[in-house]
């Protein structure tokens, strides 16, 4: 017999029976009834608690703030993609600008070392957040690739107000994750950190040192479009 | 005085076993460094925990997790199915392995298949279980682990002494003469230096690695997803970098639904650290499709049973099973704490570690851990899923001494005849009024003659003496004195 189908036969023809099924209420892990204001409030206070730095903007003029982070981080080389609104619109506004766009939608193959070593920044999309944790939600794709938020030293991610959900449990229940999952799923709550050397916290230890998330709110002016 | 040889000098590699539990309980007690490192770093892991549920009805969040845990358990093997199913839909293969062994022989052979070379290894409790790295080692692949803790342990040729924080029991001068000695860099005192210079050292390691080797947190049948938890990136360097990624978990990490992750998620972090949320979680379905650009290329899932499904037998010892591994029942043990993870021997230490290693190594050699605890119910009262720590603990000590239903390997290997008959008789006494009386009345009027020393006993206590009088007695001539006095006042009145 296989090591499965032993097993198998051994979970299946238990000594002491079989086991009840209890039924589970997810009531406490869901809808907190938080406000547009509230949740806000509450991702900018737990991811700035882990160091991500929080920029409200206005979403019609967001690349300015873009390009005041690329300048003020001092990023000569940005990786990002290229379908993406974000990626596009942003590939638009930084032409003028002295950085240097790196395109991440290629083969790692072909550029493993150049984005580990000569990439000062990547810039993804989100696809939400979450509020009671202060967590962005990313789905990679081929234009913004698995590595693109990891292996540069800054992530600059870009979030809409609007995309905000209480909780973790809310992100899969809404979106209907269980019925078709990407290849890989992110939370990302902050820049990589560790506290393994006596319980000393320090940043970017594999992953990027600094995160930035850029808040695009909807009806114009940072902050006033509730 | 011996010639010095010219030969490089190496540290002596430490080990442990659970069958020199008291000898090395008795040198971990008597080393200040290691008592004042689990000291500092479980009182501040006590606080994160208690601070970072405070918004939380924290027993009706347990109460789902346990359920949650319980009812993966009640559908285990058809979740299994459904997780094999759904991982291979999704192009992850997977492997089955009755022990660690075999799961060993597996992993090696997908490395050898494809010339592999180098392992990169995220954090996983599983693979320290089976000693995967010195199999690895032995055929010629050079295993190294990217944790950051897990690195410095490795460098030090140590094993992790905790089993989320494996480098606790170092503190930062020890690590900074381990990174010196070990890879060269300048002594220091400032961390972030000492992790810089570990992020510039594996960078290049990740880069150059055939395979990444991680654990799994939860795996989910219905999507065939495999997520892990993790701060540091080194998770997602592991298992997006290499060209293949092999899992490999316990067969009852597994869970129903997706939904179900989000609550064990909160109660794994809060747990173990006191973080809200760890930086990443990492939830993968499949490996890169033609379409994308990065991640592996093929994708592997490694179960493995070593003792699992023996545990799954019982209805009271299944709880162990529901474990998911947050560390939370050692940071709240007085035991652990005073001496520390190395001393337990095996890979789990603490109270978790005590329940589930006589399952795996079985009780000939882990028979003292089950009475390594005063058994004061921290352990049961601060567990995510509510595991009847303490129960089990007596369950095993019940199964050591062969009282238990013997389905424990090794059950009865404590057992002494002289001290089974000394309780038989005890519950002979216990049960006849009338001999236990005219007994512990004996024992008074000969209280002169009771010896001194008693054992273990009177090593840190002064022995017992017996009252000349017993409770019982004193109580009678009580009642009879009270008797005579109402009977007076009775007679008295007119």
């Amino acid at each position: 017999m296989s090591a499965r189908d032993a097993i198998l036969k051994r979970l299946y023809e238990r000594a002491d029976g079989p086991l009840a099924v209890p039924e589970s209420d997810f009531a406490v892990v869901t809808r907190r009834g938080w406000s547009h204001e509230e949740r806000l409030a509450r991702f900018e206070r737990w991811i700035t608690s882990v160091h991500g730095e929080v920029i409200h903007v206005a979403a019609h003029d967001w690349t300015t703030a873009l390009a005041g982070v690329l300048t003020a981080k001092g990023v000569r080389r940005l990786a990002l993609g290229r379908e993406h609104p974000v990626a596009a619109e942003a590939r638009q506004a930084l032409a003028d600008v002295a950085v240097e766009l790196v395109d991440a939608d290629r083969d790692i193959e072909a550029w493993q070392q150049e984005q580990f070593e000569r990439v000062d920044a990547g810039l993804t999309s989100t696809r939400g957040g979450i509020a009671e944790t202060g967590s962005l939600w990313l789905w990679p794709t081929p234009d913004e690739p698995r590595l693109l938020s990891l292996v540069p030293p800054i992530h600059i991610a870009v979030l809409d107000a609007d995309t905000l959900e209480d909780t973790f449990f809310d992100v899969v229940e809404r979106h209907g994750w269980a019925s078709g999952m990407p290849t890989n799923a992110l939370l990302v709550s902050g820049p990589s950190k560790t506290a393994d050397i006596e319980q000393t916290l320090a940043y970017g230890v594999h992953g990027p040192r600094e995160l930035v998330v850029l808040v695009r709110h909807a009806g114009g002016a940072a902050g006033t479009d509730a | 005085m011996s010639v010095q040889s010219d030969s490089v000098q190496t540290h002596p590699v430490q080990t442990y076993s659970p069958r020199e539990f008291h000898r090395q309980a008795h040198d971990a007690l008597g080393n200040p460094q290691i008592r004042a490192n689990f000291r500092k770093a479980m009182d501040g892991l006590m606080t994160k925990r208690r601070d970072s549920f405070g918004d939380w009805d924290l027993e009706i969040l347990r109460e789902l997790g346990a359920n949650i845990r319980m009812r993966a358990l009640a559908r285990l093997p058809s979740l299994l199915e459904r997780l094999e199913a759904n991982c291979q839909a999704n192009g992850i293969q997977v492997h089955w392995a009755e022990d660690g062994d075999q799961a060993c022989r597996i992993i090696r052979e997908l490395c050898e298949a494809r010339g592999a070379k180098a392992v990169i290894k995220g954090k996983s409790m599983v693979s320290e279980e089976m000693h995967l790295n010195a199999r690895l080692e032995e055929a010629g692949i050079e295993a190294l682990e990217s944790d950051l803790g897990e690195y410095l342990v490795q460098l030090n040729e140590q094993t992790p002494s905790h089993i989320i924080m494996p480098a606790i029991h170092l503190n930062t001068d020890e690590i900074s003469e381990i990174m010196h000695d070990r890879t060269g860099i300048e002594r220091t005192r400032d961390v972030d230096t000492m992790t810089a210079a570990a992020r510039a050292q594996l960078r290049e390691r990740f880069m150059a690695a055939d395979v990444g080797i991680s654990g799994v947190n939860f795996a989910v049948a219905e999507t065939g997803t495999l997520c892990l938890v993790e701060n540091e990136g080194n998770g997602r360097m592991t298992t997006t970098v290499p060209p293949v990624h092999i899992a490999v978990t316990g067969i009852e990490k597994v869970v129903e639904h997706l939904r179900d992750v989000p609550p064990l998620y909160a109660l794994l972090t809060r747990s173990a650290t006191g973080q809200h949320v760890t930086t990443y979680f990492n939830m993968i379905s499949g490996p890169r499709k033609p379409e994308e650009h990065d991640g592996p290329k093929e994708v592997h899932l490694v179960l493995v049973d070593s003792g699992r499904s023996a545990i799954y037998q019982d209805d009271e010892l299944l709880d162990t099973l529901r474990c998911i591994r947050c560390g939370a029942c050692m940071n709240h043990c007085p035991v652990y704490t005073r001496v520390g993870g190395h001393t337990y021997g095996t890979t789990y230490p603490g109270p978790i570690g005590s329940i589930l290693s006589p399952h795996l190594m079985g009780l000939e050699d882990t028979k003292d851990l089950p009475t390594a605890s005063s058994l004061c119910g921290a352990c049961g009262e601060v567990c995510p899923v509510k595991i009847p720590i303490p129960d089990l603990l007596v369950r095993l000590r019940r199964e050591s001494v062969g009282e238990g239903r013997g389905n424990v390997p090794g059950a009865g290997v404590k057992r002494s005849r002289k001290e089974a008959a000394a309780w038989k008789g005890f519950q002979w006494l216990a049960t006849h009024p009338g001999v236990w009386r005219a007994g512990t009345s004996m024992a008074g009027k000969f209280r002169a003659l009771t010896p001194s020393r008693l054992g273990a006993w009177t090593d840190y206590r002064s022995a017992p003496k017996p009252a000349g009088t017993t409770l019982h007695a004193l109580v009678k001539q009580h009642e009879a004195k009270r008797h005579q006095a109402d009977k007076a006042a009775e007679e008295k009145r007119p």
